[in-house]
Formats: structure tokens, C-alpha cells, sequence
């Protein structure tokens, strides 16, 4: 019986099939799913690591210490994990080990649109490409059994639609992999520049070998249509091309992206006409396949920048475009907001009228910097609002540390602000930094973390105390406000702007989306005493708006009574007294 | 079963439950033997933003998106997400909507216009619109939070297999408690088409 499943949920029971044991992640869209669906397989340890070196590096020792295990990441986090990964491409491995990546083209919920292939060059780590939820499951299952053949970590690389999409799998049942022996061997596990001279040597002939097996072994798949047109592509990109061109073309479909093979591309481009690379992202297989004297166009008409689907191909190789309708009238955007109830709300709302610059990190919080809070001067990366605050006020000297802060989230602080943190402590820096503690990683939806005494499977567990944690690294000054009252913590961050020191703000309050969090009941707005003015709308709440024609048309505010949970920010701005329970 | 791969896609506001509706689909679908792909958003957008979830199925599925001027169907939980969605749709489409309005924020701040009119300016284009007040449909079956089931009814309707198969599916996914509530969305979004 076929079963509909995520991509994501797909490589979840490959690791079980395949045998894993052990699971170490950091969640980032779209990858998360993965680590989630594999707690529901008892034979498989499963944890959320504080970061992705972490997590890659737990993996590694497992598969050191003779286990298959995996670990998964978005494509920024393996960025923070690539010391490790590069070092481990030498190291290689004894029990096998697969690193999901997950490439989000588009940027539906990232930062930045890296593609991960680099990585896999540069670390010369095998990398495979599934094109859907069925190659999930088999590529990451033939990833095992490669890894421990070539001695190597495995990259499996996913991509949003690819993650994220559902579609037809075949079920097997485990196959169990007992624990292989551990020996002693400095010469492949401890890389000091005598053994490393030594593995990069075994790692070059590794890419060689690897490239000869991709070859012949099938993993990449040849289609002869119409053979005017040859398509060479990968993963979400085949659905695309496939989609678009049908049986006007044929197809050389990869499904192994590192290394790329030379023989088989060269013999498909000798049976068909003219040669196309669709690649999502940079143009690594068109340039490839120049380096070995094969003339296809690629960035020549395909873009860089963004997504693929089956319209960006029709356009780009057929020039055809389908009929369509569309109102004449403009549609306003509608961008993600801040839950009804959201803790950081009274936060932002609180500061607002400090004039703060607010060194940002990424979270749901990130969202404070639309209108209308407009809160949020710089985002860049997981942990860079600490020591960019940091390096703001170096620059700027200490009269700007009395007007700036940093804003990051509990799991953002335990992934990467806390060093930042020792930066400013240790080199007798002023800035202060306020942690938004609400008790989960919100953005990628909830999972549990260092911070709230919870394991990934919801047992209790130690909770790290953020307050000893700044008083250990030589913070004194450490205050612990509640973001809805907002005058207090208005208060609390002036004064902590106010002295020469460094100092911690922990604002704190669970996130209004928690099942634990108990709600108020909806507010309601008293018409008589309203007088349109608009106030209650700076804290860009989505449950309440002014419409209407009273007060002269200024209109009357209305809260949405499906919506509102209470949490009286708007009733706190008003100077009317005219919200109340 | 060799018919062209049918496309439907399901719009509305994160949180709404778009989710659950397009996996009842996948979940039928697959039950009647066909190949399916659903194509889904997690993350940012889910925070109250727009959010557009693809279901297709035939005979082989290759691309898993649904893009201009391919759609069938839309199911739209919300007219502003209809008027936005509204260019994947065939020209003989159907566009069913929900006919409740939810500001966003750029309308809340007073940015931008809610537009009027939106479904008659639809119809005005030529399309089929099947309006629907499903909020109060679901309230009628027991809960708002139905309201993505009873737009699954209604859509049921034009997708011409057994009522049953689809009541099936509805019983096997929702959670146990909520069985009858959803049934019930079910019965009156088939029953309103
Ligand atoms: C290196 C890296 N890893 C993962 C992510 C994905 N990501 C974005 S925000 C976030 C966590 C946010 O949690 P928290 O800091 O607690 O703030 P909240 O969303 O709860 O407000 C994660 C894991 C990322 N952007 N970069």
C-alpha cells in the first residue's frame, strides 16, 4: 500500500528502515519535519542539539562510535556546522552517517538563498539530490550504504519543495544495523597536519572512485524523447522541466550532485540536439559540464534569483505563457504578523517610544520590524544581534550604547547569542541586551529547547537558568521583566540603558500559541467613550481595526471577539479608557 | 484513468486550517488510486500572511506547484486571497470562497484599501464563483474551527466521486472527539454547494 508523505517525513523513515540509532538536529524550515516525524520510532534516539555544529558533531561521534546516525539542518545552519563538516570529509566514518540540508529557493522563510552544493564541493562530501517523497526514502537509505562503503559522511540535499511536498511511498520494514567496533586509529581520527597530509590524499582518490561509481550505477537517469532538446537537471528541478516539456525533450536526470559525472553527461549530450542545464540557484552543473567541453545554455536564459516551477521553464525555453484572469483593482499584500496574544508584542510596543536602534536576530521577533512597530534596525544572521550590538557601540562609543539594544530569542541566544554575550562581558563592553524568552522556539513551530525544561519528546528535563548563566559569565546586571506589563519593562530597559555596564534584560512570557498558556477573554471596545484616534492600532495587533464613519469618520475601533485573547496591549495605549474585558 | 492531472489549490490566511483541508484531499485521492502530489508552506508564512497550499492528481504527477492559469479548482477561505490567488486559475475554472474578509495588516494601518466587491468583480470576468458563508455553516455543525471541512464539502461536490469516500477519509484523519462536528461541516458544505 502506497502511503502519501512529506519529503521531510519520507527521510524520517528511511532513518528508521536503515537502521539509524541516533539523531541530532537544530530546526530550521524547511528541514524540521524531518527530526520531528523521527520521534515517533522508539528504536531511534532522537534529541534537538543548541546548534547545527552541535548537532552534526553529535552525529559524527555516533557514527564514530559505530552507530548510523543523521542529523538535519537548513541550508544557513550548515553554514555554522561546516567546521566540523569539513574536517569530517578526511575523517570519514565506521558507522554511516547522512547530513540533510534543506535549500529554501525563494526564501520562504530564510534569510538568504545559499546553495548548499558549494558546501558539498568544497568539502569534497558526496552530496544526493531526491526529487521526491519516494527518493527520500530511497536516497537516504543507498546514502547509508554508501557512506560506509566510501568511507565518508553523506549529504542528502532537500529543498523546499521537496521537503515540503507530499507525495507516494513504498513502505519497508527496519533493517537492523548493530553497533560496529570501535578500534583506535590516530592515523584517521585525529587530524593533525602529519595524518591529515595523509587522509586528504585518501579523500581526493574518494572523490575519484565516487565519480567512476556514479557512472555506471544508475543513480542518475537517462529519458529519450524527442532528442532535439536534452534536459540536464536534478531534483525539483526535473518535476519542472518534466512538467514543462513532457515528451519534446529528453531528460539526463542527476541524481547524485556531487561528484558529477563527465562520461554519462558526455555521452547524453552526443545523442541529442541542443543542451539545456536547469538548475536551481548558481550554475554548478552548467559549469561543469563547460569545464569538459559540453556546450549548454543555462544562466543564459534561466535565472539565478529564486524558485523554479513549470511556468519559469515554459517561459524561459518555449516562450509560451498560459491564459489567465486577474482583478483590475490592486491587492494589498498581506505579510506574516505577530500572533494575537504574542509576548514580543509588548515588548516592541513598551520600546517604541524609547527611539532605540535594536540590533535584530531571527525568530518571530524579526517580524517587529514591519509596520507598524518598525522596531528593528539589522538582521542578519543567529546570534548576530549580540555582538553586532557590540560592535555598533565600539564603533559609535558610549553615548549610542545608552540608545541601543539587542533583541534575540531564547533558542537564538542558546544557538549562538551567548558567546556574543562573553564577548561584551569579557572585553568590558556597555551594551544591553534583552532576551525574549517565551518559553519555545516559535518560528519554526514549536519545538522544545535548552531553555524550558523540555526534551524533544516533551519529558522534563534540567532548564538552562539564564539568569545564573549572565551572572557566571560576568553579567551583574540581570533583570527579568514581563513584556505585557509594559510600563515596568519600559522602565526597567531605560534604567539598564542608563548604566556603564553591560546587562541582561530577560523578558519574559510564554508564547500566546502554547497549549500550557491560559487566555483572558476578548476585549470589547465601548463606542460611546472610542474616539477613532488610533492609538490602539500602533501595536499592529491583527484582531483589532477602526472602521466605520463615527467620530466625524475617523471611525470606531472593533476587536475581533474569534481572535482576541486578552492580553490588554491596545487597552494599555488607549487614553479613553474605552477597551475593557 | 487516463485523464489530464487535475489542480486545485487552497488559499487563505495562516491559521485558518488550510492544511487539514489538503490533506483530507491528498488522503481521498490516493484512496481512488490515483497519483498525488500536495505541496504545502511551513514556516514564516504561517504567521497570519497568505498562505496557498497545491493538491494535484491523475494518472502520473510530475511538478508538485500549480502555477498561472493552471487551476481547476481554488478554494479560496477568504475573499482578498481569492482576488490574489485568482490569476492561477483556468479561465473555465471554478473559484469557490469562503465570504468572510480578514484585514491585513497594510489595511489595518491604513496603507492600503480593502477592495470592494471582490467576488461580483470575479464573476464580472467570466468566472464560475460559488459563494459561500462557510463560517456560518461550521458554527451551524459546532465549530468555527470546521470551517475548512465545510469548504472541503463543498468542493467535494464538483469533484464527482461517493460522498462516502470522502466522509471516510474525514472520519479516519480529524481527531476522535471532533468526528461528528466535522461530519455534520461536511454534510451541510456538500449540501450548500
Ligand atoms: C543557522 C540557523 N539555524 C536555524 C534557523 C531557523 N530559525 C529561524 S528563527 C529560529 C528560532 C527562533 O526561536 P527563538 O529564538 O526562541 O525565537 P521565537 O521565534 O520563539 O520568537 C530558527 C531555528 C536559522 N535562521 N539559522
Amino acid at each position: 500500500m502506497k502511503t502519501l508523505m512529506l519529503g521531510n517525513e519520507a527521510v524520517a523513515r528511511a532513518l528508521y528502515e536503515a537502521g539509524v540509532t541516533v539523531v541530532s538536529s537544530y530546526p530550521g524550515t524547511p528541514s524540521t519535519e524531518i527530526t520531528e516525524a523521527a520521534t515517533q520510532y522508539d528504536e531511534v534516539y532522537s534529541e534537538w542539539a543548541p546548534n547545527e555544529k552541535v548537532a552534526f558533531e553529535v552525529a559524527f561521534g555516533a557514527a564514530t562510535g559505530g552507530a548510523r546516525s543523521f542529523c538535519a539542518m537548513k541550508h544557513v545552519g550548515l553554514n555554522v556546522a561546516a567546521d566540523p563538516l569539513y574536517t569530517a570529509s578526511y575523517i570519514g566514518v565506521n558507522g554511516g552517517m547522512v547530513c540533510a540540508v534543506a535549500d529554501d529557493p525563494g526564501m520562504h522563510s530564510s534569510q538568504n538563498e545559499q546553495d548548499s552544493r558549494h558546501h558539498a564541493i568544497a568539502s569534497k562530501i558526496p552530496m544526493l539530490e531526491p526529487s521526491d517523497s519516494a527518493e527520500c526514502l530511497s536516497y537516504t537509505k543507498l546514502a547509508y550504504q554508501l557512506s560506509e562503503q566510501f568511507d565518508t559522511p553523506f549529504l542528502l540535499r532537500l529543498s523546499t519543495r521537496i521537503s515540503h511536498g507530499r507525495s507516494l511511498v513504498d513502505l519497508s520494514p527496519r533493517e537492523e544495523h548493530p553497533i560496529k567496533d570501535y578500534k583506535k586509529d590516530v592515523m584517521k581520527n585525529v587530524m593533525m597536519p602529519a595524518m591529515a597530509r595523509v587522509r586528504h590524499q585518501v579523500v581526493e582518490k574518494r572523490t575519484k572512485a565516487l565519480q567512476e561509481w556514479c557512472e555506471t550505477s544508475g543513480i542518475n537517469s537517462v529519458e529519450y524523447n524527442d532528442t532535439r532538446v536534452g534536459i540536464i537537471c536534478a531534483g525539483s528541478t526535473y518535476q519542472c522541466a518534466r512538467e514543462a516539456l513532457g515528451e519534446r525533450a529528453s531528460y539526463f536526470k542527476l541524481g547524485m550532485v556531487n561528484p558529477l559525472p563527465v562520461k554519462s553527461l558526455l555521452d547524453f549530450a552526443r545523442h541529442v540536439g541542443q543542451v539545456y542545464v536547469i538548475e536551481e540557484l548558481d550554475d554548478i552543473i552548467e559549469t561543469h559540464c563547460r569545464k569538459h567541453g559540453i556546450p549548454v545554455i543555462g544562466k543564459l536564459l534561466l535565472p539565478v534569483c529564486g524558485e523554479f516551477s513549470q511556468s519559469v521553464v515554459r517561459e524561459a525555453l518555449l516562450g509560451e505563457e498560459l491564459p489567465h484572469i486577474a482583478l483590475d483593482q490592486a491587492i494589498p499584500p498581506r505579510p506574516p504578523v505577530l500572533c494575537v496574544g504574542c509576548p514580543h508584542r509588548g515588548l516592541f510596543t513598551a520600546l517604541k517610544k524609547l527611539n532605540l536602534y535594536v540590533s535584530g536576530d531571527i525568530g518571530c521577533y524579526t517580524l517587529g520590524a514591519q509596520a507598524p512597530l518598525s522596531m528593528i534596525d539589522t538582521c542578519v544572521c543567529m546570534g548576530a544581534s549580540v555582538s553586532g550590538l557590540h560592535g555598533f557601540n565600539l564603533a559609535r562609543g558610549s553615548q549610542q550604547a545608552k540608545n541601543s539594544v539587542a533583541v534575540i530569542g531564547d533558542s537564538t541566544f542558546i544557538h549562538s547569542g551567548i558567546t556574543g554575550l562573553i564577548d561584551i562581558a569579557y572585553n568590558k563592553g556597555f551594551s544591553t541586551v534583552i532576551v525574549l524568552d517565551n518559553s519555545i522556539t516559535g518560528m519554526t513551530g514549536h519545538q522544545n529547547n535548552p531553555t524550558n525544561g523540555l526534551t524533544i519528546k516533551g519529558d522534563p528535563t534540567v532548564a538552562v537558568n539564564l539568569e545564573a548563566l549572565a551572572h557566571a559569565i560576568g553579567i551583574n546586571r540581570v533583570v527579568v521583566v514581563d513584556p505585557f506589563d509594559m510600563e515596568a519593562t519600559r522602565k526597567a530597559v531605560e534604567a539598564e540603558l542608563a548604566f556603564e555596564e553591560p546587562s541582561l534584560v530577560i523578558a519574559r512570557r510564554p508564547c500566546a500559541l502554547l497549549k500550557t498558556v491560559k487566555h483572558n477573554p476578548p476585549m470589547v471596545v465601548d463606542t460611546e467613550k472610542c474616539t477613532g484616534c488610533k492609538s490602539c492600532l500602533k501595536a499592529g495587533c491583527p484582531s483589532i481595526k477602526v472602521h466605520g464613519e463615527a467620530n466625524k469618520g475617523r471611525g470606531t475601533a472593533e476587536i475581533d471577539q474569534n481572535q482576541c485573547v486578552g492580553c490588554e496591549i491596545c487597552a494599555k495605549l488607549c487614553s479613553f479608557d474605552a477597551i475593557n474585558f | 484513468m487516463s485523464q489530464p492531472v487535475k489542480n486545485i489549490m487552497i488559499v487563505g490566511v495562516g491559521g485558518q486550517g488550510t492544511l487539514l483541508a489538503s490533506k483530507l484531499m491528498g488522503k481521498a485521492f490516493v484512496e481512488k488510486g490515483f497519483d498525488v502530489k500536495v505541496s504545502e508552506v511551513h514556516g514564516m508564512s504561517q504567521r497570519g500572511g497568505s498562505v496557498v497550499t497545491y493538491v494535484r492528481y491523475g494518472e502520473k504527477v510530475y511538478s508538485p506547484v500549480i502555477e498561472k492559469g493552471e487551476a481547476d479548482i481554488i478554494i479560496a477561505f477568504e475573499q482578498l486571497e481569492a482576488a490574489r490567488w485568482l490569476p492561477y486559475l483556468k479561465p473555465d475554472g471554478i473559484l469557490i470562497s469562503d465570504n468572510q474578509k480578514i484585514d491585513p495588516m497594510p489595511v489595518i494601518t491604513g496603507n492600503s484599501a480593502y477592495p470592494d466587491k471582490i467576488l461580483p468583480s470575479i464573476r464580472e470576468k467570466g468566472v464560475q464563483v460559488i459563494e459561500i458563508d462557510a463560517v456560518a455553516l461550521a458554527t451551524a455543525a459546532g465549530s468555527i474551527r470546521a470551517t475548512n471541512v465545510v469548504l472541503l464539502g463543498v468542493a467535494a461536490h464538483f469533484l464527482g466521486f461517493d460522498k462516502e469516500v470522502w466522509l471516510d477519509v474525514v472520519r479516519s484523519t480529524v481527531p476522535p472527539k471532533t468526528i461528528a462536528i466535522n461530519e455534520k461541516a461536511f454534510e451541510l458544505g456538500f449540501a450548500a454547494k
